[in-house]
């Protein structure tokens, strides 16, 4: 049996509306489904299950608000008896057993608590991946200093979380109830917040480098040729593959800084920044952006821009960027000079491509460039590592047949 | 097969097309020689479904080519008329 609790979703969040129930009672919810549907006050936010089972008992009725860790209902877990309850709550208090594999990477022990195993209960890291809180900034009040259910509570309540993101727009606000109007300047209030502690606390670099898209925009017309409308590509997905790939080899880029430490990311999630018709933006993550194939991100970029303009994204994809991407470039703007999302480390900006003489094999040939820009945070990488970046970024925009 | 549609016909579909893509943007003002883009902030994504719509409504096959002919209302009129007729 397991709480399915109210999740934080940003610094200063510390209560939520819940909009509706996307699950009754007896129904069989998997990991990573939709349960719920949360306002934030700042948006609605449809969140996900982090538990495979069937819904027991739904304790928090819709309109209601209720403070970030409140139990809003119980899943009972497939495959395990009833009898297991007890063995859980147990574990609590006296860690016997080996704690779950971590859930979110936020999870992840930083470098800063030195090399020992972070002291924490089993319950205690679960509910912190649920909450999205990194445990490795928490003191432990528990047997021996260990962090337990409540430091982590505690933590939700006063608000010590990384700012995970801004929050999306809700573009049909039907007025229901506490699901109140006004989201623009709220809106506007979240990317305040998060751009000035971006500004107060990063350390940015910037670099940029033009790059020849000759080859990619040919590759891509002879391509679309090939397609039906519906499965045609946007040039934009090229950019993104070919900033999700080189992060490998310059993995420094892809993470967060938590606490005093960087926490690189296994995983690489490109958050893509979308503008609202309405004003403001989101930069929703496509998870695992290096292992999809550009028609599998076509579909799924499609669909984040769809939800993010509709206010329907969920919340992983608020909290799980591991570096962003954003293009300008249809406004018009040849540079971007990004400023970071924090806790994000680096983010990589595209203005429009322009035809531009160019020299090619020693002749001045008209091209069609593109500046490429990354504003990374001087405490995690250097300039030396960034350049590496954007050459690697550019040296796969020439062999677009491999993105 | 040859249709006819009159370019208010026209029109109005192609602004039923554009307010299911974007919802938000106000059309009740869209100009005829003006791009949508500049009026509605239709960004590349908007206008790749704004094509697979046209193709769905009107059984027309639109090459990446042709898409500069229809980026404003005028222009959708023109190319409308035309390809249907064909």
């Amino acid at each position: 049996m397991v709480e399915f609790l109210m999740p934080t979703l940003g610094s200063d969040m510390t209560e939520g509306t819940l909009v509706q129930w996307k699950k009754n009672v007896g129904d069989r919810v998997a990991k990573g489904e939709i349960i719920a549907e949360v306002d934030t006050e700042k948006a609605a936010i449809e969140i996900e299950s982090f538990h495979t089972g069937f819904i027991e008992r739904l304790i928090t009725r819709p309109g209601e608000k209720v403070p970030v860790g409140t139990v809003m209902a119980i899943i009972r877990e497939e495959g395990k008896p009833l009898e297991q309850v007890k063995v859980e709550v147990k574990a609590e208090t006296k860690p016997l057993v080996e704690p779950p594999p971590s859930i979110a990477k936020t999870t992840v022990p930083s470098p800063a608590t030195g090399p020992g195993r972070l002291r924490i209960s089993p319950a205690a890291r679960q509910l912190a991946a649920e909450l999205g809180i990194d445990p490795s900034t928490l003191k432990g009040t528990g047997p021996d200093g260990s962090i337990v259910r409540d430091d982590v509570l505690r933590a939700a309540r006063v608000g010590g979380i990384p700012f995970t993101g801004p929050f999306p727009l809700r573009g049909d606000d039907k007025g229901e109830g506490q699901v109140s109007a006004d989201r623009q300047t709220r809106i506007r209030q979240t990317i305040a917040t998060a751009m000035a502690r971006s500004k107060r606390e990063i350390p940015h670099y910037y670099l940029s480098t033009v790059i020849d898209m000759g080859r990619a925009m040919t590759w891509l017309k002879g391509e679309n040729l090939k397609r039906p409308v519906a499965d045609r590509l946007l040039y934009g997905v090229l950019l993104i593959k070919a900033v999700a790939l080189p992060l490998r080899q310059v993995p420094e880029l892809n993470g967060l800084w938590k606490g005093n430490a960087a926490i690189q990311s296994h995983d690489i999630h490109v958050g893509v920044a979308i503008s609202l018709r309405q004003g403001g933006l989101v930069a929703p993550a496509i998870h695992h952006t290096d292992k999809q194939s550009l028609d599998e991100l076509m579909k799924r970029f499609q669909d984040i821009v769809k939800r993010a303009r509709a206010g329907t994204l969920r919340s992983t994809e608020f909290s799980d960027p591991t570096i962003t991407v954003t293009s300008l470039g249809e406004q018009g703007v040849e540079t971007v000079f990004g400023v970071i999302y924090p806790p994000q480390v680096a983010l990589v900006g595209f203005g429009k491509v322009v035809e531009r003489p160019w020299v090619v094999e020693g002749q001045v040939v008209s091209r069609p460039l593109v500046t490429a820009s990354l504003s990374a945070d001087h405490r995690v990488t250097d300039g030396h590592r960034g350049g590496l970046f954007l050459a690697a970024v550019d040296r796969l925009l020439q062999e677009p047949e491999k993105l | 097969m040859k249709t006819s549609l009159r370019p208010d016909e026209i029109k109005k579909t192609v602004l039923r097309l554009l307010g299911e893509i974007a919802p938000e943007a106000d059309l009740a003002v869209v100009k005829p020689d003006i791009s949508f883009r500049d009026q509605l902030d239709i960004d590349s994504l908007d206008f790749l479904n704004f094509v697979v719509a046209l193709h769905k409504q009107f059984q027309i096959d639109v090459p990446e080519s042709d898409y500069p002919e229809l980026i404003t209302m005028d222009g959708c009129v023109r190319y409308l008329q035309r390809k249907l007729a064909q």
